[in-house]
């Protein structure tokens, strides 16, 4: 290990421990974003004999005809880096995007 | 095979006939009664994902997530009696699932949503105190080793998931590009921050166990990357030098 | 075997603790002296609610009511589950333990239903033994809750109130009396609610639940209610309440309240009533 990187990583700790004064301060005061995350066990029954326990289908074959349609279509792009705006779902967007 | 085992399987197969021997109080084979039953079990589990990928949810929308769940939950119905913890596998799923294959990102959606739920149920860590560093060394300080928090998440995907997510959540709309999310939480409600891909690289390493000198890249990286994890409470006290 | 009551609970309303409800109890518990959480919603690692349930605990009794452990399955006991309601047991001592007579889990699955069982001899010994296991590992004795049915077994030759006495005394276990659970299985298996709760073994009860259902039919047209948890108590299960505490005496009663669950104002009302329901016990 080189001191000079010894000494570097010593510089980027102490850089990084001295601008927390500010940063700790902006934390406390950060939207909480509320989010519902606790699914829970009850002893309840659902609601009647409805359809969803006894009906489903094959998506493999030919019986699945939903597509999806929620705010997935509705999802209004930023504008690109040459500047013209893009409207319209993200599928659209992804073709842009790095593959993993 | 035996009573429970009839009774089991055709709760999750709508198709099967309704088991021998359950009755109406006249006496005549139950039909509609089993299916109470059959209802139960299905509405619950596709409440308990409702309630765990709301953003997943509303990508695709009720009708098409809700008969997303219900071959999710016939594929894998729950393995632990702790609603909290079902639906792991629904990222994976989703990855296989072909109607939803127009939306690549959705997967990662669901990563997402499954690690803010995993950090809202991990256990409490006392925060690590940066300012104990400064007794430290600067060959002590190479050779550290921190630890993330028990509640702290980092999920990378090629798509702009935290855009995605917020805009969903409440927030503005999303950019475009990769995005890799650190979830921390410093108190009770876990908080999702944007990280660099060069920020995510050295807190990858670091979580994986890498010394500093080992996860650094560059030094104004490591500087930004100690920084965020300072000050969002992603690392617990436990150091070993 | 087990010398301590099954139930430390105070003869007097709970209700089914929901987190939106936190800071409203607190604050103003009205006629609530007691509550009740699913054992299974603080067996994660930590976080919000167990820090709830801790903080709750240091003003309330609480009543650890399990709804995940298959009591009734053909199966062993699930040894891990079991060994995370020891743990919980042990980290909160709770005023009561409860679970159900029924079953959730086959195999692998957890079915997350209160499923039915049929009363035989077969069942019965299933049962005891299973409840003999928990009692031993928790190292307290345990309330055994009477199902809600939408349907019966041919094969059944036990009625419930004998089959649960029948339990009672081969385990020494205690019993949670749901009378909405009695309104509800009565009248879809055709029977008496009034019948039922004069042939329960009232010795044993520990804690009464009270809860709303819903209305259908089933294909015949013959009524089928649903134990929903979603609404207010029903009316005639008020009166089957007054009943059976005729008979029970003061009883600690849960207002349960799972579905579409109200602001605390309207679950506090509804304790209120079954604080009335009490005050009127003939002497």
């Amino acid at each position: 290990m080189s001191t000079t990187k010894t000494l570097a990583i010593a510089a980027s700790v102490a850089t990084a421990v001295a601008s927390l004064a500010g940063v700790a301060a902006a934390q406390e005061n950060e939207k909480c974003f509320g989010v519902s995350l606790a699914g829970e066990n009850d002893c309840a029954a659902g609601p009647g004999t409805t359809c969803a326990g006894s009906s489903t289908v094959d998506y493999q074959g030919n019986a699945w005809t939903l597509v999806p349609a929620g705010t997935c279509a509705e999802i209004e792009l930023p504008a690109m880096a040459d500047g013209t705006e893009r409207m319209g779902s993200l599928e659209e967007l992804d073709r842009d995007l790095p593959q993993s | 095979m035996t009573a429970q085992y009839h009774f089991a399987a055709a709760l999750l197969q709508p198709d099967r006939a309704v088991p021998r021997g359950l009755v109406n109080p006249d006496g005549a084979p139950a039909t509609k009664r089993f299916d109470v039953y059959r209802n139960n079990v299905a509405v619950s589990l596709s409440e308990a994902l409702e309630t765990a990928f709301p953003v997943t949810r509303r990508l695709v929308g009720d009708e098409f997530f809700r008969a997303m769940a219900g071959l999710f939950l016939r594929a894998h119905p729950p393995r632990s009696p702790l609603m909290m913890v079902y639906g792991a596998e629904l990222p994976g799923f989703i990855d296989g699932f072909a109607p939803a294959a127009s939306l690549p990102y959705l997967s990662d959606i669901a990563r997402l949503e499954q690690a803010l739920r995993d950090s809202y149920h991990a256990a409490d860590a006392p925060r690590f105190d940066p300012g104990s560093l400064s007794a430290l060394s600067p060959g002590q300080l190479e050779t550290l080793h921190l630890s993330a928090a028990p509640a702290t998440r980092l999920v990378r995907s090629a798509h702009p998931i935290l855009g995605i997510w917020s805009a969903n959540s409440g927030g503005a709309a999303p950019m475009s590009g990769p995005q890799s999310v650190l979830i921390t939480r410093p108190g009770f409600d876990p908080a999702p921050h944007l990280l660099t891909e060069a920020q995510a690289d050295i807190a990858a390493a670091l979580f994986a166990g890498a010394t500093l000198a080992e996860a650094a890249d560059d030094d104004a990286t490591l500087t930004a990357t100690l920084g965020m994890l300072f000050s969002t409470g992603a690392l617990t006290q436990r150091t070993t030098p | 075997m087990f010398d301590t009551d099954p139930s430390r609970l105070p003869a007097r309303p709970g209700v089914g603790y929901k987190p939106r409800h936190y800071a409203d109890i607190l604050a103003d518990p009205g006629a609530v002296g007691w509550l009740e959480v699913h054992a299974e919603n603080y067996m994660g690692d930590g976080g919000r609610p167990l820090a709830q349930l801790r903080a709750l605990a240091d003003h309330f009794p609480i009543s650890v009511h399990g709804v995940g452990l298959s009591i009734g399955g053909e199966g062993p006991l699930d040894s891990d589950h079991l060994a995370r309601l020891q743990r919980l047991c042990d980290w909160l001592n709770p005023a009561s333990f409860s679970e159900h007579l029924a079953w959730s889990s086959h195999g692998d699955a957890f079915l997350n239903d209160l499923l039915p069982l049929p009363y035989t001899k077969g069942t019965l010994t299933r049962v005891a033994d299973h409840i003999d296991q928990v009692q031993d590992a928790l190292g307290r004795r345990m309330l055994l809750e009477n199902p809600s049915s939408y349907l019966a077994f041919a094969d059944s030759t036990w009625s419930e109130t004998d089959f649960l006495a029948e339990l009672t005394r081969r385990t020494g276990c205690g019993l949670l009396l749901d009378v909405n659970n009695v309104f509800v299985s009565a009248t879809n298996l055709g029977l008496s609610p009034q019948a039922y709760i004069d042939a329960f073994p009232v010795h044993a009860v520990g804690e009464i639940h009270l809860g709303g259902h819903d209305e259908d039919a089933d294909e015949t047209g013959a009524p089928l209610l649903i134990d929903s948890h979603g609404r207010a108590v029903a009316d005639p299960v008020w009166t089957l309440l007054d009943r059976t505490l005729a008979r029970t005496g003061p009883m600690p009663i849960l207002i349960e309240w799972d579905n579409d669950v109200p602001d605390w104002p309207v679950l506090a009302a509804e304790a209120a009533r079954a604080r009335a329901a009490l005050h009127r016990i003939p002497a």
